[in-house]
């Protein structure tokens, strides 16, 4: 990541303009070429520094209202293979170790499923379950009842061009 | 205002289609919309225009690219509160109001405040977390990822 490619990542952060030539607008916008900005952006596809490119849909509106953070405290010799086992479920959309707050939160495991309705995101928990099997001591669904904020990724300022 | 209780839009068959096949691979070319239009058997001016009405409906939050903060050296860190019910929009707004909080949720859960920190260094992530903490006088639990197993969410239209 050079500083060029920091200020693509701020130009476009909050998407892509609507126009017909998006990424000649950034490159007009940046002072680059039209041709830097799109080789540079095919660059950090490969790279993973982009995930993909297209459009995000708002939960809610297409109907998941069950968006459940499944929780699991998993003995800690076996979270990391039975992480990844989780992590291939097809239903399962963000996969994480993370750290437990014990006594207040044991979970050390984080799944993330998103349903129509909470009987199709427990059917989803419970199979999750299934692959953890006695390894499993004890885990828990948190729904988002709100969503309070959501913004893209805003990690650049203002980054100047020199 | 509570977003799960909005109602589901009827989308139509061109909108389904368009958020079923564009979720990732918009093509990086002098004309995208052009190219990802023909696969739909749209024309350019109106996939733009099925974008910005699925915008403004809030059918979709985001066109664009979608960035993994780890890989351009910036730092994303999942934190959690235990809120008073009487307190939760206050303090749900202070939250809301720094700049390094990308996401804030409310869970039904002791811990009901769940957000995310991130910003290129952790010192300015852990300036934020120490920000709410102060202002608050309440612990943020901090929920750094230890190991990621994976992260895709495509969701069906």
């Amino acid at each position: 990541m050079d500083s060029v490619d920091l200020a693509l990542v701020a130009a476009c952060q909050a998407g892509l303009p609507l126009t017909p030539r998006p990424y000649h607008a950034i490159a007009a916008q940046l002072g680059l070429t039209a041709e830097e900005v799109m080789a540079r952006m095919q660059a950090m596809l490969q790279r993973g520094v982009i995930r993909r490119i297209g459009v995000v849909p708002n939960h809610y509106a297409l109907g998941y209202v069950a968006n459940g953070m499944t929780v699991w405290d998993v003995a800690d010799e076996q979270v990391d293979a039975l992480g990844k086992a989780v992590g291939r479920l097809g239903f399962v959309s963000h996969c994480y170790r993370r750290p437990r707050h014990l006594p207040l939160w044991p979970y050390n495991l984080f799944a993330m499923v998103h349903a129509k309705t909470r009987g199709e995101a427990e059917a989803y928990a419970a199979r999750i379950a299934d692959v953890l099997g006695a390894a499993c001591r004890q885990s828990d669904i948190l729904y988002s009842t709100r969503m309070l904020k959501k913004t893209g990724l805003r990690i650049v300022d203002q980054p100047p061009l020199s | 205002m509570n977003r799960t209780d909005s109602p589901v839009l009827p989308l139509s068959e061109i909108d389904r289609r368009l958020i079923n096949a564009f979720q990732g691979g918009f093509p990086v070319c002098e004309r995208p919309f052009q190219v990802a239009a023909e696969a739909l058997g749209l024309d350019e001016a109106s996939l733009i225009a099925r974008i910005e009405a699925l915008l403004a409906a809030g059918v979709l939050s985001r066109f664009g690219p979608l960035f993994n903060a780890d890989r351009m050296g910036g730092v994303n860190v999942l934190a959690a509160m235990s809120v008073p019910a009487a307190d939760f929009e206050a303090l749900a707004g202070l939250v809301n109001r720094q700049p390094e909080i990308a996401h804030n949720y409310r869970r039904e859960h002791a811990l009901n405040l769940w957000f995310v920190g991130a910003a290129e260094t952790s010192e300015k992530v852990e300036s934020a977390f120490a920000r709410i903490e102060a202002a608050s006088g309440l612990p943020v639990y901090r929920f750094p990822k230890e190991r990621e197993f994976f992260v895709e969410l495509i969701l069906e239209a």
